[in-house]
């Protein structure tokens, strides 16, 4: 057999093999007097998992919960307000990547600024900086950079780059943020009240391309020290019956483990070049707010300070915010990504939030847990 | 945002280490610097943000694919076993 680019596609979304999975995983389950509920971290989950009604194909004791998944949703207001008056300053173009469009800040997102008459440009790579920053000599080009593990050595690249070549006018700002950290937090704080919601994490679906870069390793303390079993799952439907399917079989075999069935993509080590580069450039910040669960510990990342020169937060220091924002208060974000609420119990949810104007992170990206439930929820009926 | 596509290479350009995908019939291009490994011509690599992040392993993708295959196989098979069971159960009316 020779692989080819179709069967990548097709054989990993094939509905034979989901079905086949489906009575595996109900035969392992019945062995199970228990319910396991099953966080997949990361928004790509829970998109396909509602894309292919994945939930409904399982038996009543695996349920799923739907963690805190993208970096955009997460994104709290201070900083897309930071965005937003970068972008207003007359010689900035702000650029930024495609995701974060519609996401509002206090005085609107970054789609209203640009109605405003802000030079704010969304492109498909960060590379796409290059070019504009060629094209716009007398602009100040400022790279707002989002994203997990999975997009930080791409923003490290661009500055490689511009460093090496010398380029005086691209700037960053930077809003790196960590998975493991956000794990641990909805760990640590459990104990509070999901015991008496009756809710648990027993496990944890694994980011696929975060892990593609760091590694399967990240995540080794959550079986260790949490008894939490990981497995690293890819994105496609047949990928997360599979990973399911292991995860149940751990629980069968009254095994704790750190398992990758994203074989293909996902090693113990990861991507080291990026890694590298990522140490090279980026240090940890003490705290990082989540937008939906607050200040989280050691979970962003910031430019060294030897590179400050380039740090757009630095050098706009006057003109930038520091003021907390608090969070909707009738959103229940915090709540559904510590698996204690359904996005369908937030009693604005379809009314006066919805995807084209999101209240709470939940909502914000197609990969949020209320987003996926307003596009998929007839599914669950 | 981090939902990227498998990919395969046409053509690299060492100078600038910017290389053209494929993917799924549609040409585009992405840069290799953050790949560590050696990629050439006919490799499959995962497109992220205008980067090749990795390379698709390709006798790993193999082999799950033949184990679905196993697995459905398995399937039918008992499937079959069953029927043919219960038609012989069937008490004859
Ligand atoms: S940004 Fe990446 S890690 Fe986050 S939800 Fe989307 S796909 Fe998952
Ligand atoms: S529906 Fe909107 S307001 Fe309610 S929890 Fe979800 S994102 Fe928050």
């Amino acid at each position: 057999m020779q692989l080819e680019l179709k069967d990548l596609y097709d054989g990993f979304r094939d509905a034979k093999t989901i079905k086949a999975y489906k009575k595996i995983i109900e035969e392992d389950a019945k062995k199970l007097n228990r319910t396991i509920n099953i966080m997949e971290v990361c928004g790509g989950h829970t998109h396909t998992i509602m894309k292919y009604g994945i939930p409904q194909l399982l038996p009543s004791n695996i349920k799923f919960i739907h963690g805190p998944g993208c970096p955009v949703c997460i994104m709290p207001k201070e900083r897309i307000d930071h965005a937003y008056i970068l972008s207003m300053q007359d010689d900035v173009i702000l650029v930024t990547l495609g995701d974060m469009i519609k996401v509002p800040g206090s005085n609107g997102s970054l789609q209203d600024a640009r109605s405003k008459g802000a030079d704010v440009r969304f492109v498909y790579s960060p590379m796409d900086c290059l070019k504009i920053a060629k094209e716009n000599p007398t602009k100040k080009i400022i790279f707002f950079a989002i994203g997990f593990e999975t997009t930080t050595p791409m923003t490290a690249a661009l500055l490689d780059i511009v460093i090496k070549q010398e380029i005086k006018n691209i700037f960053f700002h930077i809003n790196h943020v960590t998975v493991p950290e956000v794990m641990r937090e909805l760990i640590d704080s459990r104990d509070e009240h999901v015991d008496s919601y009756n809710h648990n994490i027993d496990a944890f679906l694994g980011p696929s391309h975060v892990s593609v870069i760091s590694g399967s390793k990240i995540y080794e303390e959550f079986p260790k020290n949490y008894k939490k079993p990981v497995v690293v799952a890819g994105f496609e439907p047949v990928d997360v019956m599979q990973a399911i399917s292991m995860i149940v079989k751990q629980f069968c075999e009254d095994r704790c483990e750190l398992e990758i069935e994203y074989k293909r993509l996902v090693t113990y080590e990861g991507n080291i070049k990026a890694q590298e580069l990522i140490n090279k450039y980026f240090q940890k910040v003490c705290l990082f707010k989540w937008r939906g669960l607050g200040n989280i510990k050691d979970s962003g990342l910031k430019l060294k300070a030897e590179y400050s020169k380039y740090d757009a937060e630095v050098i706009y220091k006057e003109i930038l915010p520091i003021e907390e924002i608090e969070d909707h208060k009738l959103c229940i974000c915090s709540d559904i990504l510590r698996g204690m609420a359904s996005p369908t119990d937030c009693t604005i949810f379809g009314t006066a939030c919805k995807p084209n104007k999101p209240v709470g992170s939940c909502m914000v990206s197609s990969e949020g847990a209320c987003a996926a439930y307003y596009k998929y929820g007839n599914l669950l009926k | 945002m981090c939902l990227s596509i498998p990919s395969k290479i046409k053509s690299i350009d060492k100078e600038s280490n910017i290389c053209t995908v494929d993917t799924m019939g549609i040409e585009r291009s992405a840069s290799l610097d953050l790949i560590d490994q050696d990629v050439k011509v006919g490799d499959y690599v995962l497109i992220h943000i205008g980067f090749a992040m990795n390379k698709i392993d390709e006798e790993d993708a193999i082999e799950s694919l033949k184990l679905y295959q196993e697995i459905i196989d398995k399937m039918e098979e008992e499937e079959r076993q069953a029927l043919i069971q219960e038609s012989e159960n069937c008490p004859k009316s």
